[in-house]
């Protein structure tokens, strides 16, 4: 018997229910986590989506008449706070991080499965809260940075329902990062060197850094936030000699950070899929895991860049221009090593690999207007206008959803057996880049010209733009539906994946699909190159 | 080789010269309509033609990539065991580095033309009473230039709409008129929630904070009527919370001063 199996660990999963319940349950098993992570965003970001479709529908014409004034606010908010806490921060770390971690460093679980499962449980409850919170008195309606006196001014409950959820959330998530950081530091089986990691690995260990470091400066904030709400404090009310540009600097201190919380598990994962589809190596291993260090490092020193009209002193606007812009270095030096892994490689041409490329496209163009946001003469015309919608929107819909998706393409037949249906897979990924495109690309001319954010209503000669990207809106939730057919549909009678369908080199496809309960039947394997094409097998280590 | 090379030169070359023909030929911006305008605008050019350059290279080289090296049916075994070029590493960590200095330091020397790295005036009576302290947006003016005259407006902005107070004139006025090529100099307040003053033909903004006044000043170049914009969410009616700047020539804007003006009331 070579399997080390923890007796206790063994009674409780005896005890848990198997098919698909376990995925109801408090499980303790890092896949299932890493699935209820998956499938409980997803299902976040279908009423985040159609939120937004609610925006881009008043948004058609140039007058308030959809829904009332207040509503519309929040459901600017909702729509933030939901895609931001409850679909991309849980399903690039929460998902894909339990899901592989484990296997990248040749463990059978996490290092705290316990807080895991919590972290998770932690997440339905807030989201459902957050979505309820419209029946009470109305949701929050400050938008997603709920900016004091605003916050301070609108009604009550919803806004101490939101930060009450963003805290859950908030605290979730730091459970999951410091159950990330001592996985990768302390569980690597036995010979196995840092520098051997999956890239993957050394994302979610820059990310959990930032989550962990950032986090809690949300945390406290939020509660003056609600202290000042409710019991009338001064922290942030001007109106009792507090400073509402404090606010400003808190949260963009966890807020701006939280925008690589977001990526870089993506760079990860974008790092995964490319050498496996391109049958190379990944190109400069060692400076893909120093630029990503770089960027958390630099990605905690640039916050006040969205402050720069807030009344902020000339010096500190030239330190936060210069630090912001040169994240584009490290992050351009990334983007170049992708281009150099596809190059010379012998690319399958499918829906992972061009999800893939469609990131890499659309996060070039919003690196691009990044770098020119971070100039404060040319941020000044630009802030808070549409021009910054569709910039975020390129990074984090264009960058990191796009990433979700290949992953999914990716580790579906890891995870279920089956392989999903590469036609449906192309044409989801068709309409998916039209449509974002077309929704997103015009936005940036209509912030040039004159539209600010968050609006109901604008100046009618910005009519016929909106519509276009209203129609864009249209098709990404149109794309939405090929994509459930798809999943659906290859649950049911997909083709059989076998094992290792991709011919991949990374520890998670060298055991069986689905994988047992302790990841390997006997020990887990040493996989010191995770990128090792093009050799000979007898040439890897 | 030497093919090759002379393709990879004629592609660059064609990317440089698409990049700038649009970067001189699509106008993605309102009028310019103040001295910070052009500038702004120069700026803009030279960020897009740049930012084209890059954009349009990084998607030929994935789209290349995707046609030259797909897998052809007849193909079995993986690509080249290339791992790294350490030259090429190098030579993509220095060049962005030096392209994102010399923005920086370009991006400088414009926001110090825009007048954006002047220190405010703290002693002066008009613009700040003794204690309070100001934050300044872009100030186009020098110490000495801030004068008391006419042309400094207090801006007030409260949920929904802004108020322009003319204390030469002692008159509030829902419509804010200027006259043309002149310095104007204005204190913004407000009385609730945070407001921001956008004027988009002037490129100008700044953020109108409760218990924090803010100067914001600026030079009209161009006659006409100018939508100003609230930029910051403030509440159900951000949308509508507009007003207009109307620039005039001078012997019209003192017609219209002149006629509004109230006698001071000595109390």
């Amino acid at each position: 018997m070579t399997i080390s199996i923890d007796p206790q660990k063994t009674n409780n999963e005896s005890l848990q229910p198997k098919g698909w319940l376990r995925y109801l349950s408090f499980s303790l098993d890092h896949k299932v986590i890493g699935i209820q992570y998956l499938v409980c965003g997803f299902l976040f970001y279908l009423i985040g989506g159609t939120l937004a479709s609610a925006i881009r529908i008043e948004l058609a014409s140039p007058m308030s008449d959809f829904m009332p004034r207040d509503v519309y606010n929040q459901v600017l908010t909702l729509h933030g706070t939901i895609m931001i806490f409850l679909w991309i921060v849980p399903v690039v770390n929460g998902a894909f991080g339990n899901y592989l971690i484990p296997f990248y460093v040749g463990a059978r679980d996490m290092a705290f499965p316990r807080l895991n499962a919590v972290a998770f449980w932690l997440i339905p409850p807030s989201g459902l809260m957050l979505v309820a919170s419209y029946f009470v008195e109305g949701a929050a309606q400050a938008g997603w940075t709920a900016y004091p006196p605003l916050s301070i001014t609108t009604p009550q409950s919803g806004q101490i329902i939101w930060i009450l959820s963003v805290l859950l959330l908030g605290g979730s998530s730091i459970f999951g990062g410091i159950n990330f950081i001592a996985t990768i530091i302390k569980l690597r089986r036995p010979g196995l060197k840092l520098m051997q990691l999956p890239m993957y690995c050394w994302a979610m260990l820059g990310t959990s850094l930032l989550v962990v470091l950032s986090t809690p400066v949300l945390a406290g904030t939020l509660i003056l936030l609600s202290f000042d709400i409710i019991a009338n404090t001064g922290f942030f009310n001007p109106v009792l000699g507090g400073n509402v540009v404090v606010y400003q600097h808190l949260f963009w201190f966890y807020s701006h950070p939280a925008v690589y919380i977001m990526v870089l598990p993506a760079f990860g994962l974008v790092s995964e899929i490319l050498p496996v589809h391109a049958r190379k190596p990944l190109f400069g291993y060692t400076t893909m895991v120093f630029s990503i260090m770089g960027i958390v490092v630099l990605g905690l020193v640039v916050w006040a860049h969205h402050m720069f009209t807030s009344g902020t002193p000339p010096w500190m606007r030239l330190f936060f221009t210069i630090a912001t812009a040169f994240i584009a270095v490290p992050t351009g030096i990334k983007f170049f090593n992708w281009v150099a892994t596809l190059w010379g490689g012998k690319i399958s041409i499918n829906s992972a690999m061009l999800f893939s490329c469609g990131f890499i496209i659309n996060f070039v163009f919003g690196g691009i207007t990044g770098v020119a946001l971070a100039q404060v003469p040319f941020d000044i015309h630009v802030h808070d206008t549409y021009f910054v919608v569709a910039h975020f929107h390129y990074i984090v819909y264009g960058g990191t959803v796009f990433i979700i998706f290949s992953s999914i393409y990716h580790w579906f037949s890891k995870v279920t057996g089956k392989m999903l249906d590469e036609k449906l897979g192309i044409l989801h990924f068709i309409i998916t880049f039209i449509g974002f495109n077309l929704c997103f690309a015009p936005q940036h001319w209509l912030g040039l010209n004159g539209m600010p954010r968050r609006v109901a209503e604008y100046d009618p000669q910005f009519q016929f733009v909106n519509q276009i990207s209203s129609l864009g809106a249209l098709l990404m939730a149109i794309s939405t539906i090929p994509f459930l057919i798809n999943v659906f549909l290859s649950l049911r009678n997909g083709k059989d994946a076998g094992d290792n369908p991709w011919n991949a080199l990374t520890p998670e496809w060298l055991t069986s699909s689905p994988p047992p309960v302790e990841n390997w039947e006997g020990e887990a394997p040493l996989v010191e190159e995770p990128y090792g094409y093009g050799k000979e097998i007898s040439e890897r280590k | 080789m030497l093919n090759k090379n002379i393709y990879l030169i004629l592609i660059i070359s064609l990317i440089f010269a698409i990049s700038f023909w649009i970067g001189f030929n699509v106008n993605l911006l309102p009028t310019e309509a103040s001295i910070n305008a052009p500038i702004y605008d120069e700026l803009f050019k030279i960020l897009f033609i740049i930012g084209l350059i890059i954009f349009i290279g990084m998607t030929i080289a994935v789209i290349y990539s995707l046609f030259r090296f797909r897998k052809r049916n007849d193909q079995i075994g993986d690509g080249i065991a290339l791992e790294g070029n350490l030259s090429l590493e190098i030579v993509w960590t220095i060049i962005p580095s030096i392209i994102v200095l010399l923005i920086g330091l370009y991006s400088y020397n414009i926001y110090d033309r825009m007048g954006g790295m002047k220190e405010l005036n703290h002693n002066h009576e008009m613009m700040s009473s003794n204690s309070e302290k100001i934050w300044a947006g872009i100030s186009q003016t020098s110490d000495n230039e801030i004068a008391i005259n006419n042309l400094s407006i207090e801006v007030s902005a409260m949920q929904f709409a802004f108020l322009f107070n003319y204390p030469k004139g002692n008159f509030i006025s829902g419509e804010l008129h200027v006259p043309v090529d002149q310095k104007i100099s204005m204190k913004m307040e407000s009385k609730d929630v945070i407001h921001a003053f956008w004027v988009p033909e002037f490129r100008i903004k700044q953020d109108i904070i409760p218990g924090q006044p803010t100067i914001l000043n600026f030079t009209p170049t161009k006659v006409g009527k100018y939508p100003i914009i609230c930029a910051e969410l403030c509440g159900p009616y951000h949308g509508g919370m507009r007003a207009s700047i109307i620039v005039e020539e001078e012997s019209d804007y003192n017609e219209w001063f002149n006629k509004n003006k109230k006698p001071e009331v000595n109390l």
